[in-house]
């Protein structure tokens, strides 16, 4: 234990030393967030939306000059049908719809349900997320507000273009930011320090030192494990604070998926570093093989179901593509374990055989 | 048994280069051990093969009483090492790369002070300067400190003194010297053929095998030709000139000097002279002289290109 | 600068940050000669050698090399002069003949000028059946010979060789201080470095750094004559003593 402590020891003193280590640690997910929660928002800016109202009473007015109102949304048509949506949509006028039932307020007075259909635009998930809770959220508003007893207004979405029926990646950014950093410090940054020693020559003296190998490679990756979780509880605070992506769910279930995740991303590290013999060749491996698949088959950028079916099924083995689900359920859907068991199991088989993979292989020897 | 290292038959080839070639090697326990050669003799090989960092294709092996093959756990805890390439890590000051080997080992700086004091009491004004900041000679000793601070029972060097300049590398051997008083057997290899007369025993290796053994006088001894030294201010002309005389085996150049190797005792002295008298008028001194290791290394290399 | 001078060092100093790689240092090298540049690791023997092939300006001082100015004409000097260092000097994926050709197509010599000259060169070090070799498959030895040989031949005024020979036999070691005498003996100038204290006696003059300074300079008689020393090694070890002393 006494060694196994020295070691951790040593690799903080590695990690604090180096800047550019310490950049990529705290300053860049930092950043990454910020980047893309703002680019993000500033999409959702006037959005432009049109109303088809069939019922075209005082109620419905003073629905859409408060939708009209709000910062974000800008009413810029009124139609009477729904070719006109769909001709509009095609142009790109709009970005969304808002269609009244008819009889809306006589409807809404006698206490009954009324419908309040949204119709969006889904190619761009995110912000068809955003202005369908925007105006669900007006919506609601206004209807509390009116206090009638058992009457409410309900909501349906129905999403055009049907890239993304459910519309899944709603807050997609911080979900998919988080799965991103995770990989990118634990896999990249732990592969790459054990490489290094290899490439300096102190793996050798390592080896010769009574060090199990199970220690060189727990100690190389407990500082990881630690400043991720940080990084991870970071990037929720900054979300939640500064873009107001909700936390649903439990956070202790939020912070151990995270956890798992990051288990996973270590023992690709590893299993990187068993391969690798340069820190070109770690970063190399870990860019191409772990940080695209990251960003561009599990969901964040483009909806799975967007994909060819080869690619669909490619997603299946990207282990963001579960964290991913895992995450949004406990995030923005407020579910508990029972709905993610499945994501998190297949996460720890995958941690399981990527680490058994590498303990098997780690070298006790500088050849065969 | 009181040999510390006992290497018989080893063999080790890497694709279709033979690194080792039924090599044998016996290094008695507290012994001072040098192994001479050029690069790509197999110095290193053997070495990683003795710290079980490399497997032998064939052969036996027992270092300190253990096969580094199955044993190689408890054998590391005996063992000191110190890599061709100074192993340290450059972003640790000299004493926090110190007392990580010491705690590797579970011990401490504390404890073994007083094995390494005559080589750390050197750097030790330096101790919280960053190693990758050092000289050479004084990461060098460093490397050195961090192999012994375990207490090691052997120790082994892989061309510690490579690339050093000549005084430090005078000093590094002294240390050794030192060192192993304590007890401990010293493994030391190196490219440069005369320092190495400060062992008690030494080999020379080429290509993969041990060309001679034993301990410097006995291998200097086995010299059997003539051999004579040639002093001169005109050097590479009279190196020219002697070249011509069918029977020397070979004349080169030691430094400000020429050795003369005579084949099969055919001449003396005299006859050299009136030999090299014959085509110029500078002036020259010879003398009788006694082979160095240099001089067996270089009689074994000709013999093999001739063959 | 004088006729018989190939390189003129005034008043060179060097800092990188506060620390003095080189300090104020003054030396020539004539024509013609083997220059032994001999110190202690990290006496900053490498950013001289640096600042001489023109890969690194000085902070100070006047440098002249094969007749042109460091600060002004670095681009004719690196035309004039030939590098070989221990780490860096043969591609190890190339053949010999493809080595060849490369270096002395990006020093401009003539294509049937190369043809020639490699024909020569093949002879004389009897390398036929190792010229369409991998370079990573030669003997250290030869790697080295051929490295050397490469240095030279676009012909240069000057030739730095950095520890040629570091961890080379002793026979091919010879063999290499055979290449430079016959290279010296053509007219090339030869600036050395090495360990071996056998080495510096071969050389017509010595200067050896200490710390950043020049601390001895002379042939090898005169040095041994100064320092009352039976041979090189003594010298170098008086030296370095002497300094540790007045360090004390």
């Amino acid at each position: 234990m006494k060694r196994f402590r020295a070691f951790l020891n040593k690799e903080f003193l590695h990690i604090f030393r180096d800047v550019r280590t310490m950049m990529i640690l705290f300053l860049i997910p930092v950043f990454q967030v910020l980047i893309f929660g703002y680019v993000i928002k500033n999409e959702v800016k006037d959005a432009k939306v049109a109303v088809l109202d069939f019922s075209g009473d005082a109620m419905t007015a003073a629905l859409v000059s408060k939708l009209d109102a709000a910062n974000d949304i800008e009413i810029v048509k009124t139609f009477s049908s729904y070719d006109q949506i769909e001709a509009s949509f095609r142009a790109n006028e709009i970005k969304a719809a808002i269609v009244f039932e008819n009889n809306f307020a006589e409807k809404f007075n006698s206490k009954k349900t009324v419908d309040l259909q949204i119709i969006l635009d889904a190619s761009d998930p995110n912000l068809a997320n955003l202005l369908n809770s925007y105006i669900s959220a007006i919506a609601n508003n206004y209807a509390q507000d009116k206090n009638i007893g058992a009457a409410k207004i309900n909501v349906s979405v129905e999403p055009r273009m049907l890239y993304n029926e459910n519309l899944s990646s709603a807050y997609m950014f911080v979900p998919g930011t988080m799965a991103l950093i995770l990989m990118v410090i634990t896999a990249l940054m732990s592969s790459i320090s054990i490489v290094k020693e290899k490439e300096m020559g102190t793996m050798e003296i390592l080896l010769v030192s009574p060090l199990k190998p199970i220690q060189i490679i727990f100690g190389k990756l407990a500082p990881y494990a630690i400043l991720s979780i940080i990084n991870a509880v970071s990037i929720i605070i900054i979300g939640n604070l500064i873009f107001g992506v909700p936390v649903l769910g439990s956070p202790l279930l939020l912070l151990f998926v995270s956890f798992v995740f990051i288990l996973m991303a270590l023992s690709l590290g590893l299993l990187v570093s068993n391969i690798a013999n340069s820190q070109q060749v770690a970063m190399f491996i870990s860019m191409f093989g772990l940080l695209l698949p990251t960003m561009l088959l599990s969901g964040f950028i483009f909806p799975i179901k967007n994909m060819p079916l080869a690619l669909q099924y490619f997603s299946y083995i990207i282990p963001a593509k579960y964290f991913l689900t895992a995450l949004k359920s406990i995030m923005l859907k407020g579910l508990g374990i029972s709905y993610i068991w499945k994501e998190v199991t297949i996460l720890i088989l995958m941690t399981i055989a990527f680490i058994g993979i590498s303990i098997k292989k780690f070298k006790i020897r500088l050849d065969s | 048994m009181n040999n510390s290292i006992e290497i018989y038959n080893l063999k080790k080839s890497f694709n279709t280069v033979k690194a080792l070639d039924n090599l044998m090697l016996t290094v008695e326990q507290g012994g001072f051990y040098g192994l001479i050669g050029p690069d790509g003799a197999g110095k290193t090989t053997l070495m990683r093969i003795i710290t079980a960092l490399l497997l032998p294709d064939s052969g036996s092996i027992m270092v300190g009483g253990l096969n580094p093959v199955k044993d190689y756990k408890e054998l590391r805890l005996k063992l000191g090492y110190m890599p061709g390439r100074f192993s340290l890590y450059q972003d640790l000051t000299v004493e926090e790369n110190l007392s990580f080997f010491a705690k590797v080992f579970d011990t401490s700086i504390e404890e073994n002070y007083h094995l390494i004091a005559p080589v750390y009491s050197q750097i030790e004004p330096f101790k919280n300067r960053r190693a990758g900041k050092l000289s050479g000679g004084m990461k060098q000793k460093l490397a050195l400190s961090c192999a012994l601070i375990h207490k090691p029972e052997i120790l082994i060097l892989d061309e510690p003194t490579t690339g050093v300049d000549a005084v430090s590398r005078r000093d590094f051997w002294e240390m050794l010297s030192q060192i192993r008083e304590n007890g401990i057997t010293i493994l030391v290899s190196t490219p440069y053929m005369e320092e190495a007369v400060l062992c008690d025993k030494i080999s020379l290796m080429f290509d993969g095998k041990i060309i001679n053994s034993g301990t410097p006088t006995e291998i200097t001894s086995k010299f059997k030709e003539k051999i004579f030294i040639l002093k001169t201010l005109h050097l590479r002309e009279i190196l020219k000139i002697a070249r011509q005389m069918p029977e020397l085996k070979s004349v080169n150049s030691f430094g400000q000097n020429l050795h003369l190797v005579v084949r099969d005792n055919l001449v003396e002295i005299t006859e050299i002279e009136s030999f090299i008298k014959k085509s110029c008028d500078y002036d020259f001194k010879i003398e009788p002289y006694q082979a160095g290791i240099e001089d067996c290394f270089i009689d074994y290399l000709e013999s093999v290109e001739n063959v | 600068m004088s006729e018989d001078n190939i390189i003129e060092v005034e008043n060179l100093v060097k800092k990188f940050g506060n620390f003095t790689a080189n300090d104020n240092l003054t030396f020539t090298v004539k024509k013609s000669e083997i220059f032994g540049f001999l110190g202690a690791n990290g006496a900053g023997k490498t950013t001289a050698i640096k600042i001489l092939c023109g890969i690194l300006f000085p902070t100070s001082g006047n440098v002249i090399v094969a007749g042109f100015d460091i600060y002004k004409e670095r681009n004719i000097i690196k035309q004039n002069i030939g590098y070989m260092s221990q780490g860096f000097s043969l591609y190890e994926d190339l053949t010999v003949k493809e080595n060849i050709e490369f270096y002395a197509g990006i020093y401009g010599v003539k294509r049937k000028e190369i043809k020639i000259r490699l024909d020569e060169l093949v002879d004389k070090l009897q390398i036929h059946d190792l010229k369409n070799k991998f370079v990573k498959d030669l003997p250290l030895g030869w790697k080295q010979k051929i490295a050397f040989s490469v240095a030279i031949f676009h012909k240069p005024k000057i030739v730095f060789l950095d520890e040629p020979t570091s961890g080379v036999d002793p026979i091919t070691r010879r063999q290499f201080w055979d290449l430079i005498y016959e290279a010296v003996e053509s007219g090339i100038t030869v600036f050395v470095t090495t360990h071996y204290m056998d080495e510096a006696e071969y050389c017509d003059r010595i200067s050896i750094m200490v710390d950043g300074k020049i601390d001895a300079m002379g042939t090898p008689t005169e040095l041994k004559t100064m320092y009352k020393a039976k041979n090189m090694d003594e010298v170098f070890v008086k030296l370095a003593r002497k300094q540790t002393e007045e360090i004390k």
